[in-house]
């Protein structure tokens, strides 16, 4: 069964292929809902056979390798993939939440036509493919051209209404900002090659394990290299501004690839190098501290803004943040469950938004809805089911993973990890304030769009409806999963259990131990147990006030009949802050003026005077007047006259004769 | 011996040879008519050849090699021949000429210019 695992991958692939032809043949929508959502529908049904085939046998790491891609001298990179535990949570939630997302598409994308409707699925379907790529490929660089993949189908998928410019100029900006962080793990795995000649995981990462101290230096250089990869791919501070732009595309692709699977990519590389990161405490503060710093940025930023879907897209940015604290610490069992967590909760909000935007006829401006869980009840319950679970309610999904990413991180602090306590401590009090302003903007969305009256157009009222049930019957699954996916990851700890956590006892293996810490503070992966009882109730009781607090905050700010008073106040005596919140601190302006403006007059000047003038005129029309202009006075000298030339071949015997004398 | 019978130095030949080639060449610049040309051509060949026969008689003299004395009289009659045969071509070219403009002065052959 195992022998398969190549087909979760090629199934998705073989859809992408068939749609991209159909859409050639402008074939009805029937047929391509079948085929893209019929192979990823096969893919998920492979990828859990042989998850159940893999889950009978004791844990190990399964790895296929298919052919030599590369050979070149001693380097050899296999085309292989890999089953271990890491892959197979990833590949588990990936396979589900794309194929939710997919059955979703069709009723999203319904009014499409059926060239652009194949066109949807051929990418979607391609998505699905890198992604899976990525995450079962065994060595880097499989995973390399997954994360290529993936990057690309997020750029034509962004770009996917490409008439309007400046959806175009949104992908355009996704594909250049990621270049920056792939060019980061592109040297990563170079330097990779260099210090341990292979790129497998299962060669690199225990040879690492085995031999801490004389690995240190190149494991800070690797790690930090590929956390520019994943800084650029998960959208943290400073390359995290493309991410809200990424909003342009369709909303299910949002979900999809713009919260749910691709931007978590960058997460799950982290915490597949972990012992790499293990090695170098340069490298887990640096990851710590931009995690922990973009958590609260992102979240701040959402306060603020108007549209539905720039909102979810900075809670994305901040919980992307909150896994790189994660990582950062050194919980990176947390990491991954919260990247689960978050896929559920995460996507249905995303899909319950689209479902909110289909209602209201395209419109994505929060200040023109309001009261429509009177029309659409199946979405409000959902989407209210996954605001609470990302404010991080208790017994909501979220709740677990994030919880436990605060008390790995006040732990960190307590026990000092690797002598940098008071960045911890500081890091633990950002991701505390984050969490209550996530809990706050998150139910602003879920107040101002679902409760109150409808604030839009009056024509726009009498279309308010449910969405088709293709779209619902998702947002309930991921409503559904949103509550009880926590419960993989309860707290044993807590409650005195061993073993409670199930995804903590299936991931732990993924975690190499290191032979000596060589030098090292403690291991980072145990930090978490060094807390008392008490201590990590009152963390317990903290995170759950805090989320609690927010609820109730922005209950009091945007609900009953005080509602919008308050923040129309707030605004008006914090004007500064108002504004700097709304314009998203200028950012993108600064960027503009800082690296743009210098980029566009450097690359003005290249084409008007190294391009037009240096090459084109003096080098290339210049060699050619050259030629021409000595051509022209060259000729003079054939006069016609016999007389002349005898005297030239005169002239030129005694030249010689002279040169020869 | 007899007073009367010393040979004549081969270095007077030479110079009899260089007057004679820059006469030819004197004429090939400053005629006009191309007969006159062609004669003067004619004596820059034979002045080459008095060249070859006078260093064939000095090595001859000095008994360096009987093949040596020998090649510079061959030559000649390659020379002789050569200029045969560039006789004929020239003053079929002439003629040739003569038809088109009615003159063989050269410089009214000059449409091949610039």
């Amino acid at each position: 069964m195992l022998d398969a695992l190549w087909l979760i991958p090629a199934l998705c692939l073989a859809g992408a292929c068939a749609n991209l032809f159909l859409g050639t043949l402008r074939a009805p929508k029937a047929v391509v809902t079948v085929v893209g959502v019929g192979s990823v529908g096969a893919a998920t049904a492979v990828a859990y056979a042989i998850l159940w085939a893999y889950l009978q046998q004791p844990l190990a790491v399964v790895v296929k390798p298919y052919f030599t891609w590369i050979s070149a001298g001693d380097i050899t990179v296999n085309a292989s993939l890999q089953l271990d535990p890491l892959s197979a949570v990833m590949t588990a939630f990936v396979t589900v939440v794309g194929l939710l997302i997919h059955v979703y598409s069709v009723g999203y994308m319904h009014s499409e036509g059926n060239a652009g409707f194949a066109r949807y699925f051929a990418y979607l379907n391609l998505f699905m493919f890198a992604m899976l790529l990525l995450v079962l490929g065994s060595n880097l660089a499989v995973l390399f051209i997954g994360w290529e993949g993936v990057g690309l189908c997020s750029y034509l998928l962004i770009g996917y209404y490409y008439r309007q410019l400046w959806c175009a100029e949104a992908g355009m900006k996704a594909f250049v900002v990621n270049r920056i962080g792939d060019l980061g793990f592109l040297l990563a795995i170079f330097a990779t090659l260099a210090a341990f000649g292979s790129l497998e995981f299962e060669t690199v990462f225990p040879a690492a394990a085995a031999d801490p101290a004389s690995f240190g230096p190149e494991a800070t250089v690797i790690a930090l290299l590929l956390f520019v990869g994943a800084v650029g791919k998960s959208a943290q501070i400073p390359l995290y501004v493309w991410l809200p732009d990424a909003m342009a595309g369709p909303t299910p692709v949002s979900a999809l690839i713009h919260a749910a699977t691709m931007v978590t990519a960058g997460v799950y590389m982290v915490v597949r190098a972990n012992v790499l990161f293990r090695l170098s405490p340069t490298a887990m503060l640096t990851v710590a501290v931009v995690g922990g710093v973009t958590a609260l940025f992102a979240a701040t930023i959402g306060l603020a803004q108007n549209d539905i879907k720039k909102v979810l897209a900075y809670s994305t940015v901040s919980q992307l943040g909150y896994m790189f604290l994660a990582t950062g610490v050194g919980a990176w069992v947390a990491a991954i469950f919260h990247v689960v967590t978050h896929a559920f909760f995460k996507a249905c909000l995303f899909l319950g938004s689209g479902s909110v935007i289909h209602a209201c006829g395209g419109e994505q401006d929060m200040r023109r809805m309001g009261g429509l869980r009177k029309h659409m009840p199946t979405t409000y319950w959902t989407f209210l089911a996954a605001a609470l679970s990302i404010a991080g309610i208790p017994i909501f999904a979220g709740f677990f993973s994030k919880d436990e990413i605060l008390s790995r991180a006040y732990a960190a602090g307590a026990s000092d990890l690797n002598g940098f306590g008071d960045a911890y401590r500081v890091l633990w009090t950002l991701a505390l304030a984050a969490a209550l302003l996530t809990a706050f903007y998150m139910f602003r969305v879920l107040f101002t769009t679902f409760h109150g009256s409808f604030r839009g157009p009056e024509e726009a009222a009498h279309h308010l409806h449910e969405s088709p049930r293709s779209m619902t019957l998702p947002l309930v699954i991921l409503g559904i999963l949103s509550v009880v996916g926590g419960l993989v990851g309860l707290p044993g700890q807590l409650l005195h259990i061993e073993g409670l956590n199930l995804i903590d006892r299936f991931l732990q293996p993924v975690v190499i131990p290191l032979a000596e810490a060589g030098g090292h503070a403690a291991d980072a992966a145990h930090a978490g147990h060094g807390l008392s009882l008490a201590t990590e109730w009152g963390l317990v009781l903290g995170s759950v006030a805090a989320a609690v607090g927010g609820v109730l905050l922005a209950r009091r700010f945007y609900l009953g009949a005080g509602a919008f008073v308050l923040p129309k106040l707030l605004a008006e005596r914090l004007p500064l802050l108002h504004r700097v919140l709304l314009n998203r601190y200028w950012v993108d302006e600064l960027y503009a003026w800082l690296i743009v403006r210098p980029v566009r007059a450097l690359a003005g000047f290249c084409w008007r005077v190294v391009d037009e003038l240096a090459i084109d005129t003096l080098l290339v029309n210049g060699a050619a007047f050259g030629v021409e202009l000595a051509g022209d006075l060259a000729r003079f000298t054939t006069t016609g006259n016999l007389r002349n030339y005898a005297l030239m071949v005169l002239a030129a015997a005694v030249g010689i004769a002279a040169l020869l004398w | 011996m007899n007073a009367e019978l010393v040979p004549i130095p081969h270095t007077w030949v030479l110079a009899l040879s260089a007057v004679l080639f820059a006469i030819g060449t004197l004429g090939v610049m400053l005629r006009r008519n191309a007969i006159a040309i062609f004669l003067s051509l004619e004596v820059m060949l034979n002045s080459a050849n008095l060249a070859f026969a006078a260093f064939a008689y000095r090595f001859a003299a000095a008994h360096v090699a009987a093949a040596a004395a020998l090649d510079g009289q061959i030559f000649i009659f390659f020379v002789i021949a050569v200029a045969a045969a560039e006789a004929t071509v020239g003053l079929a070219l002439f003629i040739a000429l003569y038809r088109l403009k009615e003159t063989i002065d050269v410089d009214r052959f000059n449409i091949l210019r610039w």
